[in-house]
């Protein structure tokens, strides 16, 4: 069954066109991962989805209810689609736990106490039970995106954006990171724009490449990686695999 | 004996600084739940909202204040406002307390990455929520030092109530010197010091606030 449908989405900055009709479906619990250049509007394309820069022209459906309709509760759609920032964007007042916790006591309504209870569950699901009380300025940034990762889990979403979630940490703290997205598989619906080929290969049920605002090609991971269809697709992930080097397709 | 007129009137200058903590209370409150309000709403609110706060601010950061006393107590009257002289002065403070403000909230938000309210809109928070809890405990927190300075402002300006006769503690040294003019430097030396006195020790406290409630990792470490 469709879970997210995403038809004809336009979107432009100024004069400058970002989006030019992107269209997609997503299934229930199913990882699509998002690939492409730089500049080529993938997290234009996520923050469209959950309208925090509305597209211009197109619709969103999440389980057959249009969130792009103007008279919408958007609130209440948000809380069903989890999204982790680039760059975090943790409440930096708060500790990890309240961090996780704010969305349930604020938005969902639940007693303070269940709520951290909750948080500290979603917290130690990644990883983080010992940091619980800990400020986002006191973590690294491989602790403070799966903080990130657990206020969106917290939330209990049917779907989760990821916006390049490890673009901005160290090469060694992206593993625990990706680790803990990989143990999300199957459980929540993931769409997940990355430049880690590694994850794109093992994880995704299906990569979407998109260049210049519109979708080239989609497939499985296996098919894109070894039968692009398109000359473009080919070229890029033939760039990208030199450049990140190949033993990472192995884990 | 001028030494027993001195003792005579410390009652009075006690009255006095009752009245003067009492100005600056209700100043400062007024000040602060305004400047909040407009700060917030410069910042978020739509246009012509936003547009006419500026306007706000601008006017009441542009009048000297006992021209402000002067316009409410004596000015407003003629078009059948009346207040007495305390709450006259009390909302001169606060208005123009709350303009002062208004500019040290806006620049604390304006210091908070824009990324805090996404996330905050992402977790399915609308704009109010998202202002209430994320936007403004931030920024009160990063506001604290400006604050303290236009808090230590505001105390001592009540002084100026004194030009539409509130009997503050400016006013009781006045009497006291009418009474006995040989106590007019010891008087407002005396004066002087409760002043200083007061400023210094909400200095104090309230730089002990601003430590407590730091954000942690967001303290700036002095580089001497």
């Amino acid at each position: 069954m469709v879970m997210l449908e995403v038809k004809d989405i336009y979107k432009s900055y100024g004069k400058v066109p970002i989006l030019k009709g992107v269209s997609f479906t997503m299934k229930k619990e199913q990882t699509k991962v998002i690939i492409g250049p730089s500049g080529t509007g993938k997290s234009t394309l996520l923050r469209c989805i959950n309208q925090l820069s509305p597209p211009d022209k197109g619709h969103v459906w999440l389980n057959g209810e249009e969130i792009t309709n103007p008279k919408t509760n958007i609130n209440k759609f948000r809380e069903k689609i989890g999204f982790v920032f680039q760059d975090f964007n943790l409440f930096n007042h708060l500790t990890a736990l309240r961090n996780v916790s704010i969305g349930l006591e604020k938005v969902k309504k639940i007693e303070k106490e269940e709520a951290q209870k909750r948080a500290m569950q979603e917290l130690t699901r990644v990883g983080l039970k010992a940091q619980a009380t800990q400020y986002p300025a006191q973590l690294s940034g491989g602790q403070k995106q799966r903080v990130g990762i657990a206020r969106a889990l917290a939330m209990d979403p049917d779907v989760i954006l990821f916006d390049e979630p490890t673009s901005a940490l160290d090469p060694e703290l992206i593993g625990d990171v990706l680790d803990v997205m990989k143990s999300l598989c199957g459980k929540v619906a993931m769409l997940v724009v990355t430049h880690e080929m590694g994850f794109a290969r093992n994880v995704a049920d299906e990569i979407i490449f998109m260049e210049g605002g519109v979708i080239v090609e989609q497939g499985a991971p296996k098919e894109m990686f070894t039968n692009a269809k398109m000359a473009r697709t080919k070229e890029f992930l033939g760039r990208i695999g030199a450049l990140y080097g190949e033993e990472e397709t192995g884990g | 004996m001028a030494l027993e007129t001195l003792i005579e009137s410390l009652p009075s200058l006690f009255d006095g600084l009752t009245v003067t903590l009492l100005l600056t209370a209700f100043g400062i409150i007024l000040g602060t739940i305004l400047g909040i309000v407009l700060a917030t709403g410069r910042s978020y609110a739509a246009r012509p909202l936003a547009y006419l706060i500026l306007i706000y601010e601008k006017v009441l950061r542009g009048i000297p204040l006992l021209v402000l006393f002067f316009l409410i107590y004596f000015g407003l009257p003629q078009i059948g406002i009346n207040f007495d002289a305390f709450t006259a002065a009390v909302l001169g403070l606060g208005l123009r307390s709350s303009a002062y403000q208004a500019q040290i909230y806006r620049g604390a938000i304006n210091s908070i990455p824009e990324g805090q309210i996404h996330a905050a809109f992402s977790l399915g928070m609308n704009k109010l929520k998202a202002i209430r809890h994320v936007i403004i405990p931030q920024m009160l927190r990063l506001s604290i030092p400006g604050w303290s300075n236009e808090f230590t402002i505001l105390l001592k300006d009540t002084s100026l109530a004194f030009g539409i006769g509130v009997i503050e503690l400016m006013r009781q040294g006045r009497y006291i010197q009418v009474r006995d003019p040989d106590l007019v430097l010891i008087v407002f030396l005396l004066i002087a010091i409760i002043y200083f006195v007061l400023v210094f020790t909400a200095n104090k406290t309230l730089r002990y606030i601003e430590k407590k409630y730091q954000m942690a990792g967001y303290q700036a470490e002095a580089h001497r």
